[in-house]
């Protein structure tokens, strides 16, 4: 059985490699050093209780939070009209509209992240939040209309014009029968287009400045100047708060076909 | 325009996004209550026809009128006209009774009467102990049924259906066949029917159009398609198999070559075996159970010919008689 042990080796590996590092961090969260070590020589729960008492941390929650949340609304709210323009309507010009929109996706962020702040910071005189609600709204965008686009290129145009025929019109059809059978697709980008926000660090970089600051980007200035275990913790509370939010939108809407 | 005419389409031009046209020049008129088919190969512009009458197709040219109004820009979803697809075109996410009831909430319809014409309709198709399953809950047949109680609900002037039983296993394209002409009678609803089957357009029409490339190649009573083809497109739709240019086969069998006809044809019931001027070999022999079918082989071209499983003494590679009478022919034009 010589042959047949080499893809457990290597599934064995991938899985090391994926999940290794999280247990590193999830052990390392609950040590009871001064330092981040590992493996820790005590235990504690006192870099929990710390991360809570960060103000840095509190402030730049909320941002993070308001902050995917809106602009994944946004994302969603013309990422929706744009999938389906392009999925119904001979719209000109809708390749190079589909390589413009699925860019983001491709450049490197921090590329994306320069241009949007000389956009906005260097020739218009916005305020900072304004600026990262709209630059993380570009970023999240692509993924809008691309998921969405699939789920849209399952539902058949017959439906449509069915309903549109039994006196529908344009934007009941869309409402009444479009919306409700892409509802799955709809949450599966907005659930991916989050995730993508609240992770979001080069673009986050460029954006913000005084007072206004994103969790990842204080978990990289508090790494700057503090080598404590506060870190493993915090990412500990954010890999749980993650895994939940997938978990209980998978539970209610089944998006993982999306995905 | 035929003023008696409860839907007329006038000098139709038809034809997606800066194609060529699908459908050029049509002119049809359908009386009220009458069930017409659009009868013809794929790719011939029936449903584009029928697309446009519908309301989703804008056309190029021509005008679309209903009940003596111009609806030719009229939106889909003020025409009252119901719509039955092939694909059944069902909502997913909503019940049977839901898809029913659609039409009747998008015209505001009131609840107690919403319910009545819902259940009514489902009854009439059947249905009404399924008012609360899914569409994908359904068997084809069901879900056909379904589409067809949803278009006729609203009590549309005029009801389309878009190959509706195409989908279906033989023995349910019968029963269904029956079953639409049974409502259509009930309902006395006037319908256009598109269809590629010839039988489905014999058994179910009170007049046939049939379509080639855009354009109306000949329309009657089934009657009148079947017996009497006008071109050769319509003779090899309507099973006319024996088909010869009229300057080869006009002294073999004795036909007058007359003034404007390009061919003739019999059917192949109607040749004569066993006695004749005309001689064959036997190609091939089908046994059909009632008949036999011969395929033999001639000086002017193959001859199809039945022959009542009684007479079917010949074998392949027998040489017999037979005869193609002058009076069974059919002239036909191009």
């Amino acid at each position: 059985m010589r042959e047949s042990r080499f893809p457990i080796v290597m599934l064995g590996m991938a899985l090391l490699f994926l999940v290794g590092p999280f247990v590193v961090v999830f052990i390392s969260a609950f040590s009871g050093d001064r330092t981040l070590a590992f493996p820790p020589s005590s235990f504690s729960l006192q870099w929990f209780a710390k991360v809570l008492t960060v103000e840095a941390f509190q402030a730049s929650f909320v941002t993070s939070m308001w902050l995917g949340v809106l602009s994944t609304l946004l994302a969603l709210l013309m990422g929706i009209p744009v999938a389906y323009a392009l999925a119904r309507y001979q719209v000109p010009g809708a390749e190079v509209i589909r390589v413009i929109l699925t860019s983001p996706l491709i450049l490197p962020a921090l590329v994306v992240g320069l241009a949007l702040l000389r956009y906005f910071v260097l020739i218009g005189n916005n305020s900072i939040s304004f600026g990262l609600l709209i630059g993380h709204t570009a970023l999240l965008l692509p993924y809008a209309v691309r998921v969405v686009s699939a789920s849209l290129a399952n539902l058949s145009r017959d439906i449509e014009d069915a309903a549109h025929s039994l006196g529908a019109n344009r934007l009941q059809t869309f409402f009444r029968v479009v919306l409700p059978n892409i509802r799955g697709g709809v949450a599966a980008a907005g659930v991916l287009a989050f995730i993508t926000s609240f992770n979001q660090v080069p673009v986050s970089l460029f954006l913000t400045g005084p007072g206004v600051s994103t969790l990842p980007i204080q978990m990289l200035l508090y790494m700057e100047y503090t080598y404590d275990p506060t870190i493993a913790a915090l990412s500990t509370l954010l890999i749980l708060f993650s895994i939940l939010f997938v978990l209980l939108t998978e539970r209610l809407l089944g998006i993982s076909k999306y995905v | 325009m035929n003023m008696s005419d409860f839907l007329s389409l006038e000098n139709l031009t038809l034809a997606y996004t800066k194609g060529t046209a699908v459908v050029e020049g049509l002119h049809l008129g359908v009386a009220e209550g009458e069930l017409v088919s659009l009868l013809g190969p794929s790719g011939c512009g029936k449903t584009t026809t029928m697309r446009a009458i519908a309301g989703l197709l804008v056309p190029r040219a021509g005008t679309v009128h209903l009940a003596g109004q111009d609806i030719t820009h009229l939106p889909a979803n003020k025409r009252d006209i119901g719509l039955v697809f092939q694909s059944y075109a069902l909502f997913p996410h909503l019940s049977t009774f839901e898809n029913v009831a659609f039409g009747l909430r998008m015209r505001r319809v009131g609840k107690d009467e919403l319910a009545h014409r819902v259940m009514e309709a489902l009854r009439t198709v059947g249905l009404a102990d399924f008012a609360e399953r899914l569409p994908a809950q359904l068997s084809g047949g069901q879900q056909q049924r379904v589409a067809l109680a949803r278009a006729f609900v609203i009590r549309p002037r005029l009801l389309l259906l878009d190959e509706p039983l195409s989908n279906l296993d033989a023995k349910l394209r019968l029963e269904m066949r029956a079953e639409l002409r049974r409502i259509q009678r009930e309902l006395g609803i006037t319908m256009l029917y598109v269809t590629h089957d010839q039988g489905e357009a014999l058994a179910l029409s009170d007049r046939i159009v049939i379509m080639r490339l855009g354009k109306i190649e000949q329309m009657g009573t089934p009657e009148e398609v079947y017996a009497k083809p006008k071109t050769s497109f319509v003779a090899q739709f309507m099973g006319w198999d024996n088909l010869y240019p009229l300057e080869t086969i006009a002294g073999v069998v004795g036909l007058p070559a007359s003034a404007g006809y390009t061919h003739a044809s019999w059917r192949p019931e109607a040749v004569l075996t066993g006695s004749g001027n005309l001689q064959g070999r036997v190609l091939a022999r089908t046994y059909q159970g009632q008949s036999v079918e011969y395929l033999l082989e001639s000086p002017f071209g193959s001859v199809k010919a039945v022959v009542a499983v009684e007479q079917a003494q010949w074998h392949e590679g027998q040489t017999l008689n037979f005869a193609l009478p002058a009076e069974k022919a059919a002239l036909l034009k191009g």
